[in-house]
């Protein structure tokens, strides 16, 4: 479900399930876009392998992504903090919005 | 729908939202002006929006600060849209092209709020309307004047189509004044605003003509008029006079003994939907609390409330109400309360879907940390605890075996725990027809609902109004039903929906045999003088 990995040089991908029963909406998109701003490191972020890449940073972007629940989110992100951001933002999803069913 | 013209000249009928009386200047509130304003060049264009945008930053963050909860909530998602490049870039390349600021912004949130509203999903639809709210603010701010609403003079009666939260909380209401709205909802946020201030509002008004230097609100019987006769204010004042009255007199019997009817006492309780509900003036005249809602646990935080916040809030309720009982519901969520991260989406039917206990099975993680901390508060009092949407006793059985190993557990942790009395909500028709088969130590009939349920109407639905009503003969059937086991069978019946509150319904109630009525503290008083004038009327017959 968690993972990231150091691919090509300086490009850091992650991927993790949303988990998140209401889907991507607007206070987990908040949250997300909160944390992302907090890194130096530009971000990525797509909810399907065939969607268009979209910067983490923008709450009305992440809100464009209709991501539902189970979607896999996958980040890339390249700067200095690149590795600590995705690692913090698959975090978030994986642990903040904690699907609840048993 | 307006009223026959014999009435009045201009005087229209809605929904009561709030009641309360106004009367005051008429000031029509449309959703953006439309005046012009002097167009800069294009850097001046962008150097003019650029501080709009960190004006209504600043004035939705004070707005947020102010609201605290679930209005804090609501505005963060706007105060993130201001704060994102992405999301202002459209506007700034218009504003470059020569676009004006506010024609620029205009269009771009234009495009944006058609995207909201084509959206399948409910919820991503009504994101529009906070679009629709950061649009105006800006427009507003862009167009000078921080805020429009400088303008309102004190006790007006405001008209809207519609009236955002934001808008509610910026509007000086110190000096009085009603809220009169085209469409709206009893149910909005805006309408509880109202009542937690007592402003009147009057709601589903439909069309309203524009023009008019004053107008009476009246929010007991739901009526507007418009540029009222001086005998049309003086008939308005005689009701204002009276209901005053009513409500000092009735006050004034709240400090008298508990109510009684025909020789039995009549026990009155208390709703609270927040722990803060405990300090309205009247609250310590109930009998106890019949009904604390936990829901507001879930709308404070975007996380859900862990163990300690939530006994904290019980525990805090318990030491109020001392040897009193307190009946604390587990959360009712899902139907028209979304919870993001616990109740479902995209439901085509929420209200027949997976909400109060039904979601609580689904999702026993969150439950059992709730009732991990009922378990724990219900050492310290006086404590009851019900199920809200239950259909059949298999679900009593299963949150009853989550609650009993709650207790085991803490206990094995030398945590200090007990399994409180366990209840039932009565909403749901299938449970009221088959009362008999529940094993619960009270029952709570949730009038609204079953009469939704009942009626087959939905409750938030205004076209039909008239239709759900609680005083139907088959509602009052299933009540009479439940009370009824109650009685042979010695289970406490209880109602606390919003039935219990109204005087119109409380005959009924009684004559079903009810003798424990739940209702907002702000009712108290009401229905205890309603029920003390019900035993003398039996007393004369």
């Amino acid at each position: 479900m968690l993972e990231t990995r150091k691919a090509n040089g300086e490009v850091i991908t992650g991927n993790v399930k949303l988990i998140h029963a209401a889907g991507m909406h607007a206070r987990p998109a908040v949250k997300l876009t909160k944390l992302a701003k907090k890194f130096q490191a530009q971000i990525s972020v797509r909810a399907s392998a065939t969607a268009e890449w979209i910067n983490a940073k923008s709450v009305s972007k992440i809100m464009t992504l209709r991501a539902a629940r189970d979607s896999i989110m996958e980040f890339k992100a390249s700067g200095e903090d690149a590795e600590a951001a995705v690692a913090a933002l698959v975090d978030l999803i994986a642990a903040d919005f904690p699907d609840t069913d048993p | 729908m307006n009223m026959p013209p014999d009435i009045a000249g201009q005087a229209y009928k809605g929904r009561t939202a709030s009641i309360g009386f106004a009367h005051g200047p008429f000031v029509r509130v449309e959703a953006a002006a439309t005046d012009g304003r002097a167009v800069g060049t294009p850097p001046d264009e962008e150097h003019a929006l650029r501080a709009a945008l960190a004006s209504a930053g600043r004035q939705v963050a004070a707005l947020a600060e102010a609201a605290g909860g679930e209005a804090a909530q609501i505005l963060e998602f706007q105060v993130a849209l201001l704060e994102d490049e992405e999301f202002l870039e459209p506007t700034f390349a218009a504003i470059r092209d020569g676009t004006s600021a506010d024609a620029a912004w205009t269009s771009a949130l234009a495009e944006q709020i058609a995207d909201y509203n084509s959206a399948v999903d409910e919820y991503l639809q009504a994101r529009s309307s906070d679009l629709a709210d950061l649009r105006d603010r800006v427009l507003r701010t862009l167009r000078g004047g921080d805020s429009e609403t400088l303008k309102i003079p004190g006790g007006a009666v405001i008209c809207a189509d519609d009236l955002p939260p934001s808008r509610f909380l910026e509007i000086d209401w110190s000096d009085g004044g009603g809220l009169a709205l085209l469409r709206g909802s009893p149910a909005s946020h805006v309408a509880m605003l109202a009542r937690a201030r007592g402003i009147p509002m009057v709601v589903q008004l439909g069309a309203v003509s524009t023009g008019a230097a004053s107008a009476i609100l009246d929010g007991e019987g739901a009526t507007l008029e418009l540029d009222p006769s001086s005998e049309r204010v003086g008939l308005f004042e005689r009701r204002r006079e009276l209901h005053r009255k009513n409500r000092a007199s009735a006050r004034a019997i709240l400090r008298r003994p508990a109510a009684s009817w025909k020789g039995e006492k009549i026990r009155l309780l208390i709703n609270i939907q927040q722990v803060q509900d405990i300090n309205h003036s009247d609250a310590q005249y109930a009998d106890g609390i019949g009904l604390m809602r936990t829901e507001f646990l879930l709308a404070e935080k975007a996380e859900l409330p862990d163990e300690d916040t939530q006994y904290a809030a019980y525990d805090t309720v318990l030491r109020w109400a001392g040897n009193r009982t307190v009946t604390i519901r587990t959360f009712d969520a899902g139907g028209d309360k979304p919870v993001s991260g616990f109740t479902e989406d995209g439901e085509a039917n929420p209200f027949l879907g997976v909400r109060g206990l039904r979601l609580c099975l689904r999702h026993s993680e969150i439950f059992s940390v709730q009732l991990r901390a009922l378990a724990r508060a219900a050492v310290r009092g006086n404590l009851k605890v019900m199920f809200p949407m239950v259909t059949t006793p298999d679900e009593l059985e299963a949150g009853r075996a989550l609650f009993v190993e709650a207790v085991g557990r803490l206990q094995s942790q030398g945590i200090d725990a007990v399994l409180p009395p366990l209840g039932i909500m009565v909403e749901v028709p299938a449970a009221a027809l088959t009362i008999d088969r529940f094993k619960a130590a009270f029952f709570s009939i949730g009038s609204n609902d079953l009469a939704q349920y009942v009626t087959a109407c939905d409750r938030s639905n205004g076209a039909l109004a008239a239709l759900i009503d609680p005083l139907h003969p088959a509602v009052l059937d299933l009540i009479g039903r439940v009370v009824e086991f109650g009685t042979r069978s010695g289970v406490a019946v209880s109602l606390c929906g919003d039935m219990a509150g109204d005087p119109r319904c409380v005959p009924a109630l009684l004559s079903q045999g009810l003798r424990e009525l739940s209702i907002n503290p702000s009712a108290l008083a009401h229905i205890k003088r309603t029920i003390d004038e019900l035993g003398r009327e039996g007393r004369r017959e």
